[in-house]
């Protein structure tokens, strides 16, 4: 008994694991190239700089994770890989914050020319 | 008594391996590992990027729209659209289909080639023609060379790394050697590299466009 409900869980994984298909890539794709002409375009209107740097990095990051998701196919893992590897990882990028402080403050403490 | 059995069975288990946690091969773990770990060397290095231009409030604006903006866009498109190749030969080697899969993985190494000529010729116009180098540049921010090409050197080193992985793959693969799940793992570096640079063209090339 036990060993006919282990064949049909694996039965049920294995359709997990196809993933996207092939259109799917394509939509990924050509929304990726979508975004990168609406940052080359926002470059080439000179937009001001907070607001530039604000919607490049949120595309960027969109972007992103539209890789991770489909291209690096994590969005057909187990919730556990996922959780083992990307809290960590946001959470030591986001640490490395701790000096923009200082680096805005330099400017200021440099001697008059 | 039978569940009982069932539940030792499996606690046992584990210390021969156990149920994999992940259900993923341990090449691909391991893959994944590497990336999350260069990507935070990747991370420290576009923060020094940052980092120093925010010391620095005559920062250079290096890049004209026209070709520089236009030739990265380029190199942009080239890493992905070699993505997407690489997608479809771990599509075609997971459906068994050993010579399409060849021809993809060759695609995408086109795609990859086509970046390092671009990227290495924009290099060369910065070096020769406007005197950029690591130490030193015209507009007296040495910071700006030595943390640029610093970031676009790595991510370069990592695409020809790159490249010659792939050629590992495709000769591999023509000859009937390799699994589905290793051409899966080398796709997982390809598109971390394209990750990354999407990173490294709006922060470094897009914020330092220069307009006429």
């Amino acid at each position: 008994m036990s060993e006919h409900s282990q064949a049909v869980q694996h039965g049920a994984e294995e359709v997990l694991h196809v993933g996207a298909n092939v259109s799917t890539f394509a939509k990924v794709w050509i929304a990726l190239l979508v975004m990168t002409g609406i940052e080359v375009l926002l470059a080439y209107e000179q937009v001001p700089t907070l607001i530039m740097l604000t919607v490049l990095l949120g595309l960027s990051i969109i972007k992103a994770a539209l890789i991770i998701a489909y291209f690096m196919h994590m969005k057909f893992e187990k919730l556990s890989l996922f959780l083992t590897l990307f809290p960590m990882l946001i959470f030591c990028i986001v640490l490395m914050l701790v000096f923009l402080g200082d680096a805005a403050r330099i400017p200021y403490m440099r001697p008059p020319a | 008594m039978s569940s009982h059995a069932s539940a030792v069975e499996t606690a046992g288990s584990v210390w021969e391996g156990g149920r994999s946690p992940y259900e993923t091969n341990s090449k691909k773990f391991g893959m994944w590992l590497f990336l999350i770990s260069d990507s935070l060397t990747f991370a420290a290095m576009l923060f020094a990027y940052t980092y120093s231009r925010v010391t620095n409030p005559d920062w250079p604006k290096p890049f004209d729209f026209s070709p520089a903006i236009i030739f990265s866009t380029i190199m942009t498109f080239c890493l992905l659209s070699s993505s997407l190749t690489m997608v479809m030969a771990v599509h075609s080697m997971n459906h068994g289909n050993r010579k399409a899969t060849v021809g993809w993985v060759l695609a995408t190494m086109a795609g990859g080639a086509g970046f390092v000529v671009l990227h290495m010729s924009e290099w060369l116009k910065l070096i020769n023609v406007e005197g950029v180098t690591p130490f030193k540049n015209p507009w007296g921010v040495p910071l700006f060379g030595g943390t640029f090409f610093a970031l676009t050197g790595l991510h370069m080193t990592h695409v020809i790394c790159g490249l010659i992985y792939l050629a590992i793959i495709a000769q591999g693969v023509a000859r009937g050697k390799f699994k589905a799940e290793d051409v899966e793992v080398s796709g997982l570096y390809w598109h971390f590299v394209d990750l990354v640079w999407m990173f490294i063209f709006p922060l470094v090339y897009l914020m330092s466009a220069r307009i006429g």
